[in-house]
């Protein structure tokens, strides 16, 4: 694996130097970039997405965050090239509404859905996408309880998509920790186009 | 001699060092307002740049600032780039450039030809606005900034704010998107010499003209396209009470600036107009670098215009005719569950 540590360097620069990491692979391997912002973070899974590597973010601590690239064999600047996983994932979209799983007490409904989000990581079957809005969106975000489990998912194929608008409303905008921001539009067709739709 | 002399560079110049739109409104909602002032037309309710206050009914001044960083070597284009930034935001409320004064942080080390060469650009460009430099305030800081407060003249019952557009109305771009996109892949030895000459071309290039042929016909709303790119400066357009849509490949691109998206040179501004902006766009079949031009960050960008839809023809023709790569790039539509549909 090679290791690239961007700390310090302002955009593009953590991009340009994980593109020449990974044309020094000459092949399949792993790339491992360290950068000390979000924004780093983001634009270097658009990188991975775009030339269809896989990618994997983590924040290991304040102002350190990790991105892991694992560039396959194929010619990997194919247009549409796909994430090279065996697909466990079923048509289902998961609706996470509200920071907690029921009515009742807070704490426990908090905990309920802390321990279903885990316990969606121990499927066979994952859901092909996961929906956060209204109370749902700050699960996304900085302070989530969840996040280790989202990125995880997210890693295994699985869409994690926030509403915009409920980041925007709450002011999490840029605290954004998984996943992607998306609109109303895309939430309707998601829900519409699902085998199942699952609200915990 | 003074214009070989490079500015030494900083991490991200021009408008792609502007703060976040999201992280500056938080702050900017807490700040106390003080009595309403009936005669300020535009402030800070507004999502303008510019304020304006009325002095009689014929009559209003218009009170704008900007500054920042290089995005070039050279310190006479950047001062002229920086100039023309900020007389653009008296263009988009379509008045006339009267007085301005500079505002310089400058590193003591450095040598003072540096700060005469930048300062030379700027009073260049307004004095080709029309307007007279007036003076300024110096500080030393560890990098260069530089920038104007300007303050012009217009008429209040014809300015364009920017967020008077009505359904129906042709939306007109006046310069070619890339800037940030191009600076970017130059910074990292990317763009071809003649992609950044056609950047700094743009960004060089006063708003006057496009201002003064927009003003003879009936132009609703206008906004000048910079930091928040044209998506963020087109949602500003909405105000929350319009939607519209728009023909990518209308827009006009500058040479460069695809292949600086197409090899992943992201700025950070640009992914921060994207979390900020994104949510309210749908993007239809568009190709990504496409959309990461729409996000870019423009320095000294073009105006950005909403036309009555029987004067939007001619409006486009006598822009082209002056020689700006102006396009009708989209129409403005009653409000809609998606504020922003790009077509492609």
């Amino acid at each position: 694996m090679l290791k690239v540590d961007a700390r310090g360097d302002a955009c593009p620069l953590p991009v340009v130097k994980a593109k020449k990491a990974i044309a020094e692979l000459n092949g399949a391997g792993e790339v491992e970039v360290l950068v000390d912002n979000e924004i780093a973070v983001q634009n270097l899974t658009k990188m991975a997405q775009q030339k269809g590597y896989a990618s994997k973010a983590e924040k290991l601590a304040e102002r350190e965050y990790r991105v892991l690239f694992t560039v396959g064999d194929a010619p990997a600047e194919a247009e549409e090239a796909p994430v090279c996983a065996p697909d466990a994932r079923t048509d289902t979209v998961v609706v996470i509404a509200s920071d907690q799983m029921g009515d009742g007490a807070e704490e426990l409904g908090k905990t309920l859905l802390k321990a279903f989000v885990f316990s969606l990581t121990q499927q066979d079957k994952l859901p092909k996408t996961i929906l956060f809005y209204n109370g749902g969106a700050h699960l996304t975000c900085e302070g989530s309880p969840m996040l280790e489990d989202l990125k995880a998912l997210e890693a295994e194929g699985v869409e994690i998509v926030t509403c915009g608008t409920c980041l925007n409303f709450y002011g999490l905008t840029e605290k954004l920790q998984v996943g992607t921001v998306t609109n109303m539009y895309v939430i309707a067709e998601k829900m519409l186009n699902a085998g199942n739709v699952v609200k915990p | 001699m003074a214009g070989s002399e490079k500015i030494v560079f900083c991490t991200g110049g021009g408008c792609t060092a502007k703060l976040g739109a999201g992280v500056l409104s938080r702050i900017l909602e807490k700040l106390p307002r003080g009595e309403q002032d009936p005669n300020l037309l535009v402030g800070y309710d507004s999502k303008d740049d510019a304020a304006v206050y009325r002095i009689t009914d014929e009559l209003a001044f218009v009170q704008t600032v900007d500054f920042f960083p290089p995005m070039v070597d050279d310190p006479y284009t950047f001062g002229q780039i920086a100039a023309a930034n900020a007389l653009s935001d008296i263009y988009a409320m379509g008045g006339e450039v009267k007085t301005a004064l500079n505002l310089v942080c400058f590193p003591e080390s450095m040598d003072l030809n540096v700060l005469g060469e930048i300062l030379r650009g700027g009073a260049e460009k307004v004095a080709e606005a029309g307007g007279s430099l007036a003076g300024g305030h110096s500080i030393a800081d560890t990098g260069v900034k530089y920038g104007l407060s300007v303050t012009g003249l217009v008429d209040p019952r014809r300015m364009t704010a920017n967020d008077t557009g009505r359904p129906g109305d042709k939306l007109l771009l006046t310069k070619a998107l890339g800037v940030g996109l191009i600076c970017t892949a130059n910074r990292v030895g990317e763009a071809a010499p003649d992609q950044m000459e056609g950047a700094i071309r743009s960004m060089t290039t006063l708003n006057k003209t496009a201002a003064e042929i927009a003003h003879k016909y009936e132009v609703h709303a206008a906004t000048d396209v910079t930091g928040f790119s044209f998506l963020g400066h087109l949602h500003e357009m909405m105000g929350d009470k319009l939607s519209c849509v728009i023909d990518a490949h209308a827009v006009p691109v500058l040479p460069g600036a695809w292949e600086a998206a197409d090899a992943c040179l992201y700025t950070a501004a640009g992914q921060r107009n994207r979390n900020h902006t994104g949510p309210f766009v749908r993007f239809e079949n568009v190709p990504f670098p496409m959309e990461e031009i729409l996000f870019d960050p423009q320095t000294s960008g073009g105006l950005l215009l909403a036309a009555a839809p029987q004067d939007a023809a001619a409006l486009e023709q006598e822009l082209r005719a002056a020689g700006l790569p102006a396009a009708i790039v989209g129409e403005i539509l009653e409000k809609q569950t998606t504020e922003i549909t790009v077509n492609y």
